[in-house]
């Protein structure tokens, strides 16, 4: 193998790495941005099966490039059918359709709940980010969800301002008293490592290091004292086929986008 | 029974100052034309609705028609923040915008609530979540015959619906289609429908079960070619990526933002004169 993870950028390890724990056959509901472009590389690799569900309508999408929106008409068009929006969630979501939930976020506390709404205060912020849309929902019913975000101690915080979507809520079995469906996170994939809950204080340890990368720099990027599993593996190395699957797919992307990757800022 | 009119006519007659207003299309089909002729025609005081809040309400907040804004996903997509919606919430310019923030999951149920003619909705959703924290109309209902605790929000009921579509025939049934977002459930929700289309036809050549809206629950239908640009419309033609980054610029800073609405808005006197000017940006490549 001439490419690795550790030659490849950090935005295409933690995408390759991500895609990895997509499953073939699973149904997944994707959100735009990295978990897209993570989806859609698992899809046109080893889970060709994958069925992909965009919020906005599309059932078993497959796009030819990445989509910059969420109802791109890409995904429409190549979709096995296209359904309202209220019927994705009340169906499709809530229905228990969703095999796994994928996406993103602003920043994250140690039991995986997300912020996508606020830095700072609610009533007065200091940043004001785009909000819910989809992933109270997602988090709270899809039968297990993947987060992917960079690692910084920024975004992987003591405490959240605001929790927009639920991981574990306070750890232990908080989440079954909340009562909701889905089981929850089962790994956070960041451009240093992958964290996954510890079983019963569902506390996110890291149990995978890229190659190459230190437990200091994850402990440097992380706002809490960061815990390691036991066992910390290596990840694997990217395949050619992986990288070139990827390159490929960002390629066509930028050309049919014109130059914009359907990464949202 | 919908009358087809001028876009200018139907705005002026079916959108009030202070009203409650649904401008809806996920991504596809935004109708932005109707937008620019409500910041045309100085409209105020509105209560807008939408789950992608998109340019399209970038662009009324920034002009001063909202004075509230219910939403579920307020950004640029695929690009970044909407800086007049942020300057707006966070700065209080141009006027200190109250704001009502909900799910999309909550947003889609409460546009079927509304369509239904129910008081509120029931979802399985908030759990944990911080939102009915600071959103007091976001409540809990125990069901009757489970004991499971649910969700409940109210429902959406616009005074006025806006949609754009593909097409319509001369009787003013639309017909509609790709991604279809919340428009039939918030046409239904709403006292006054305005829909905008890409073309009227004599006849809508459909299918059985094809997203139809007979013209009985509208009340004007407007003709405005590519009126959903910079988003686009199915089958005529794609969504204007370049735009939706070129907003990013102009929508930045207070004056840049007040000298494109001044020239792209106020200084044309319809939605096809500002496509001109659009197309001759374009070819000068001075956007």
């Amino acid at each position: 193998m001439k490419d690795s993870l550790s030659q490849s950028t950090t935005v295409e390890r933690m995408t390759i790495a991500s895609s990895r724990l997509l499953r073939d056959g699973q149904v997944c509901f994707v959100g735009i941005g990295l978990p897209s472009t993570a989806a859609n590389l698992a899809r046109l690799t080893h889970a060709p099966n994958v069925v992909l569900i965009y919020e906005s309508g599309p059932i078993g999408a497959r796009p030819h490039v990445l989509p910059l929106s969420i109802g791109d008409g890409d995904l429409a068009e190549t979709a096995d059918t296209v359904v309202s929006t209220p019927e994705i969630f009340r169906y499709w979501l809530q229905g228990g359709r969703i095999d796994i939930g994928f996406l993103g976020a602003a920043q994250i506390d140690r039991f995986a709940n997300i912020n996508t709404t606020v830095i700072g205060k609610y009533s007065k912020p200091k940043i004001r980010l785009p909000g819910a849309g989809g992933a109270p929902e997602i988090a709270g019913s899809a039968k297990e969800l993947l987060i992917i975000l960079r690692q910084s101690p920024r975004a992987f915080v003591e405490k959240l301002d605001f929790v927009t979507s639920v991981g574990f809520g306070e750890g232990g079995d908080h989440r079954e008293r909340l009562g909701l469906p889905g089981h929850g996170p089962r790994a956070v994939v960041t451009d240093l490592c992958i964290m996954e809950p510890e079983a019963t204080t569902r506390e996110l340890t890291v149990t995978w290091l890229y190659e190459g990368v230190s437990r200091d720099q994850v402990i440097a990027a992380t706002g809490w004292p960061v815990r390691f599993a036991a066992d910390v593996s290596v990840l694997g190395s990217a395949t050619e086929t992986e990288l070139a699957t990827l390159r490929d797919l960002q390629h066509r992307t930028n050309v049919a986008h014109g130059g914009m990757i359907g990464e949202a800022s | 029974m919908a009358e087809i009119t001028s876009l200018q006519h139907a705005i002026e007659h079916l959108v009030h100052d202070g009203d409650f207003v649904a401008l809806e299309g996920f991504t596809h089909l935004i109708p932005f034309a109707a937008g620019h002729e409500i910041i045309r025609q100085r409209k105020s005081g509105l209560t807008l609705v939408r789950m992608t809040p998109d340019l399209i309400y970038d662009q009324l907040i920034g002009a001063g028609c909202a004075r509230k804004l219910i939403f579920s996903w307020g950004g640029n997509p695929g690009v970044g923040s909407l800086h007049r919606f942020r300057d707006a919430v966070e700065a209080g310019w141009p006027v200190q915008l109250e704001i009502e923030e909900r799910s999309h999951a909550d947003l889609a149920n409460a546009y079927v609530a509304g369509a239904s003619n129910l008081p509120f909705a029931v979802m399985r959703g908030y759990a944990g979540c911080d939102l009915p924290t600071h959103n007091l109309k976001i409540r809990t209902i125990t069901c009757p015959f489970t004991g499971e605790q649910l969700a409940a929000v109210p429902a959406v009921r616009p005074d006025v619906t806006v949609i754009h579509a593909q097409k319509a025939d001369r009787r003013c049934n639309v017909l509609l289609w790709g991604i279809l977002g919340v428009q039939k459930e918030a046409v239904l929700a709403a006292r006054r429908v305005i829909v905008t289309v890409e073309e009227i036809v004599d006849t809508l050549d459909d299918w059985p079960n094809a997203c139809i809206l007979p013209g009985w629950v509208i009340d004007a239908v407007c003709e405005v070619p590519r009126g959903a640009t910079p988003s686009y419309a199915h089958g005529y033609y794609a969504r204007d990526n370049y735009f939706y980054r070129a907003w990013d610029g102009i929508s930045r800073s207070r004056e840049s933002f007040v000298e494109w609405v001044e020239r792209h808005i106020h200084e044309v006197a319809t939605f096809s004169e500002y496509l001109s000017i659009l197309d001759a940006e374009s070819a000068k490549g001075t956007r």
